[in-house]
């Protein structure tokens, strides 16, 4: 074991050990927790900070450890995990910061920030997975310690959508496990290759790999929501915000998203994949979805709720850039899968402290919420813009690339579904935008208080604030090296090779 | 090897003439039999399958004890097991604790009383075991199959109370039923082939209807024993008002050994009698089990229940071994898989006993319903329940994880596609009745918590540690798919499942 396989394995134990230690911490351990918590978070950083700088300069990093017979316990670091792991590593250690101030009071905090911590666990894990049983593992790791999470509030509401989510997901983790299995059975022990490990197999195999592909996206699509299996999103809203925002931004739902791009990229490869026609109906499932999350997400008067069908559609981009046989359209949606986080986290940390300063929880009740949260409100704002596509922010940057790559090879239909979706999304981000600057407050809101200036607290106020920072950073220095677009030309040049 | 026997039966004895020194004596043998294992598992890494002639004489006219990898793996997991649960029933016993039924305290000799009685029992239910998985003919099987169930009727008893001692005379009438026709089975063989050794009954491929009315009536009288369904509803009563430590016993370890035999009769003594009739047979027998226990557990209203009839459903899984591994191709994927299942079961289904007793002394009842809020009082239990579930339920790296990736390897390979679906579901179901208890671990109480109740560590950390065991085991898989390869029958050798990578 080299110490480059140590920074690996240093990486997943930063949160695991971090976990495991506050679970034995007694809930009024108040300071001993919090200081673990941002220890884990910033140990975390730092090591992926490394692993990042090391990428960069070329060093390979991987770890193997004995597993089943004949399959290794494989952890390695390609350009693609490096992506989806500083994207969750970031996210986490705003997040951590914000559940502390949010979750101040509450009690169970112990157990909370373990399963917490278990969770980003399982979410580095799979990035840094580098087969697929290593991936199936941390998969589900990530679908069980979640569900303490949702559930957290122990309320009836809680514990229903707790169970919805366990369905679903182990539900989906079991076709996971067909489509890994039976892969495994055709080809042996599949390692995640850039361009695909089982070309040799499409032709004689060529309607078991179809069946294959369905299944994979079947299983991954459950939490990437993908149009008939998100049902459990919505649900799963019952959770305490920071758990959404981490849900929806990074966690689960990118999870899936992840995985989609793992099995289309670095097991089928684009082109076996295009030539097996299983992408189109990906991509068209991806489409429907766009639509359907954002005319859905219309009609939502709780506000969590609307960004939970915002989320559905938004993820669904991710998945259309990949499934549009295009480089220049993948680009587009793996710099979402960032992006989307970026945007998405701040709007749940928005609403996370809308809820928790002023007892609001529906998009009626945000009239003149500008005035009185100007901070969180204009974080919030810039979420929902970059949402919208408004130009130098995150949001455009990714869709301005599916566009392209749609018209590029010849999706017409996808640069329609984009447009439409984009204006739908104006349509239930602006209305929102409006109520909260530009009307009166219509007082008395749900919760006492003056009509002054009432911002929560600061641990609360600065996440949202830097993550807005980080989009409009992400959008306005698109081009500049060191952005998340760069990297992911990158990973664009592996695959495709040009 | 024979020490294996000798140590748990002697200190057994020496339990029944000073029963105050019960505790010590399981201790002593506890590092005996430990020390034994970890010597046979050298020795067969080094020179393969053991086999030792007691008193010198040899097969026909004496009694030989083999050890394989098979055998090995049984044996070891008896002595983790057996450790756990005498660790934990240190404490169990020799706290005045409420047993099965919803009493008040009771007088302190009867206390003292079940602690006297456990100890001897427990050393005996050692020895059979060990004994049983040592035997290298198919009449000494029977014999330590009979020690086992006498030893396990009367710890079931010892619970006292009604219940407790209807379920314990059900279990005995069943026990001795089954063993009876097993022996007329034994005894029908030995008229036809003039042997009752393992190795020389595979020697001479007799066949002919007296031959199978013979295997049938000792496949009979073993799936009884076994629980396999329909012929498990002996077990959950049984299982269900045992004192923990026993209850963990019976499911961990207990059933596994009807099992064993099964195994070496069809694979060693019969395998050219093993049609695809007969396998497919015994699948469709384990896939009933698989779906029916699920489906019970998951209407049980007493976590004992459901814990119980989870061990009528993971029984099931160990079954589809048969038609999995009697076809071409993947049959040592089959072997390892299920056996790995069998190993994992026990770690998690003593786990998952252990917490639930756990639970039941604190709370002071075992209805599901009204176990709102248990992880408060109860965190490292309702940990251990957690964890366990997922072995169970056959999420990775888990032993149970292992176990099913092999099987559904192996249906995959061959085709056998029902196999995958019933593998599936299992699981599925299997987690439905997990998160069916923990979902009251997280309910939310109005008020303060209840008080943390003051449980000696030891029982705490027992049933967490086994549930970690189940959960961590499946990165020994690879270990474990090689020591059981070692004199592993020919239908498992046949198609060398290991893939290399």
């Amino acid at each position: 074991m080299s110490v480059h396989g140590l920074v690996l394995l240093g990486i997943l134990f930063s949160s695991f050990v971090t976990g495991v230690a506050i679970f034995f911490l007694k809930e009024e351990n108040h300071r001993t927790r919090t200081w673990l918590n941002l220890l884990g978070a910033g140990l975390k950083l730092i090591l992926v900070a490394a692993l990042l700088w090391g990428t960069y300069r070329g060093q390979t990093y991987s770890l193997t450890l004995e597993f089943l017979p004949g399959i290794d316990f494989a952890l390695g670091a390609d350009s693609n995990s490096v992506l989806f792991v500083t994207l969750s590593t970031v996210l986490w250690f705003w997040t951590t910061l914000y559940a502390v101030g949010y979750l101040e009071h509450s009690p169970n905090r112990s157990r909370f920030f373990g399963f917490f911590s278990l969770c980003v666990t399982a979410t580095t894990g799979i990035a840094l997975s580098a087969n697929l049983v290593t991936f199936l593992t941390f998969f589900e790791l990530l679908t069980v310690s979640t569900y303490p999470l949702v559930v957290h509030r122990g309320t009836k509401d809680a514990l229903g959508g707790g169970r919805i989510y366990l369905g679903y997901t182990l539900a989906g983790g079991a076709l996971l496990l067909l489509a890994v299995a039976w892969l495994h059975s055709l080809a042996g022990p599949v390692a995640f290759k850039a361009r695909g490990v089982i070309q040799s197999l499409a032709a004689g195999h060529r309607v078991e790999l179809q069946v294959i592909f369905v299944l994979f996206m079947l299983g991954l699509g459950v939490k990437a929501a993908i149009l008939p299996l998100h049902g459990w999103l919505p649900k799963a809203m019952v959770a305490p915000a920071p758990v959404s925002a981490l849900l929806h931004a990074v966690a689960v739902v990118k999870a899936g998203a992840f995985g989609i791009v793992r099995v289309v990229y670095d097991v089928y490869g684009v082109e076996t994949a295009s030539e097996l026609n299983v992408l189109q109906p990906l991509a068209l499932a991806a489409g429907a979805t766009i639509v359907y999350g954002s005319i859905r997400a219309l009609f939502q008067d709780e506000l969590k709720k609307r960004l939970a069908y915002s989320t559905v559609s938004q993820v669904s981009y991710i998945v259309l850039g990949v499934a549009i046989l295009s480089p220049v359209a993948s680009i587009g949606g793996l710099v979402h899968l960032v992006h989307q986080g970026l945007m998405k986290i701040t709007l749940f940390f928005g609403a996370g402290n809308y809820a928790e300063a002023l007892g609001i929880h529906k998009v009626s009740e945000m009239n003149g919420v500008g005035r009185r949260m100007p901070l969180t409100t204009s974080a919030f704002t810039i979420g929902a813009l970059g949402m919208m596509g408004t130009p130098f922010l995150a949001g455009a940057v990714s869709k301005h690339y599916l566009k392209l790559g749609a018209e590029e090879s010849g999706d017409t239909w996808a640069v329609w579904i984009l447009t439409v979706s984009g204006l739908l999304n104006a349509a239930y981000f602006i209305p929102i935008l409006w109520r909260a600057w530009f009307k009166p407050p219509s007082d008395p809101h749900p919760a006492p208080g003056s009509a002054k200036r009432t911002e929560p607290p600061w641990a609360l106020v600065v996440p949202p604030v830097v993550t807005a920072l980080m989009v409009i950073w992400a959008g306005l220095f698109a081009e500049q090296p060191f952005s998340p677009l760069a990297w992911v030309k990158l990973v664009a040049q592996r695959e495709f090779g040009h | 090897m024979a020490l294996l026997i000798l140590a748990p039966l002697t200190t057994a004895a020496l339990a029944v003439v000073i029963p105050r020194r019960g505790r010590g004596l399981a201790f002593v043998t506890a590092v005996v039999v430990g020390a034994a294992v970890t010597g046979l598992f050298r020795e067969l890494r080094d020179h393969g399958v053991r086999i030792h002639q007691v008193g010198g004489w040899g097969a026909p006219l004496g009694i030989d004890l083999r050890v394989d990898g098979l055998a090995l793996l049984m044996l070891c997991v008896t002595a983790g097991i057996g450790i756990a649960v005498a660790l934990y029933a240190t404490r169990y016993f020799a706290s005045n604790l409420n047993l099965g039924q919803n009493r008040p305290q009771e007088p302190k000799d009867e206390a003292t009383h079940r602690d006297y009685y456990f100890w001897p029992i427990f050393l005996f239910l050692w020895t059979a075991l060990n004994a049983l998985f040592l035997s290298a003919d198919i009449f000494n099987l029977y014999v330590t199959l009979e020690l086992l169930g006498f030893a396990a009727v009367t710890l079931v008893a010892l619970a006292g109370g009604p219940a407790a001692l209807s379920a314990a005379l059900r279990y005995l009438t069943v026990s001795l039923s089954a063993s009876l026709f097993y022996l007329l089975g034994v005894g029908l063989v030995f008229g036809q082939c003039g042997t009752v050794d393992l190795p020389s009954l595979a020697a001479q491929r007799e066949s002919g209807p007296a031959l199978w009315v013979a295997l049938g009536l000792m496949t009979g009288g073993l799936i009884t024993k076994a629980a396999l369904f329909p012929m498990h509803f002996w077990l959950p009563p049984a299982h269900a008002n045992a004192p923990a430590p026993v209850s963990a016993l019976l499911s961990a370890l207990v059933v596994k050994g009807p099992f064993y035999i099964l195994l070496r009769l069809w694979f060693e003594a019969f395998p050219t009698l093993l049609t695809p009739a007969v396998t497919q047979g015994f699948g469709v027998l384990g896939a009933g089990a698989i779906l029916w226990g699920s489906i019970q557990a998951l209407r049980q209203q007493r976590l004992k229940l459901l814990v119980a009839y989870s061990t009528v459903a993971q029984l099931g899984y160990l079954f589809l071994l048969l038609p999995l591994c009697s076809n071409s191709g993947g049959g040592g994927m089959a072997w390892s898989g299920a056996l790995m299942l069998l190993g994992a079961h026990a770690c998690a289904k003593a786990a998952m006993f252990l917490a639930a007793g756990n639970i039941l002394h604190v709370t002071g009842h075992d209805r599901i319903q009204g176990l709102d809020g248990f992880a408060r009082s109860l965190p490292m239990s309702a940990f251990a329940f957690g964890l366990a579930g997922l072995s169970l339920v056959g999420l990775p790296p888990s032993g149970g994880f292992a176990g099913k990736w092999l099987l559904l390897n192996a249906a995959l390979t061959q085709g056998q596609w029902w196999w995958v679906a019933i593998l599936l579901i299992g699981g599925l179901l299997a987690a439905a009745y997990v998160a069916r208890v923990l979902t009251h671990a997280f309910t939310h109480l109005d008020g303060e918590a209840t008080v943390r109740h003051a449980l000696p560590r030891i029982m705490e950390w027992t049933p967490l540690g086994l549930a970690l065991l189940a959960v961590l085991l499946g990165f020994a898989s690879d270990g474990a798919a090689r020591l059981l390869e070692v004199g592993a029958p020919a239908l498992a050798q046949a198609a060398k499942g290991r893939m290399e990578p």
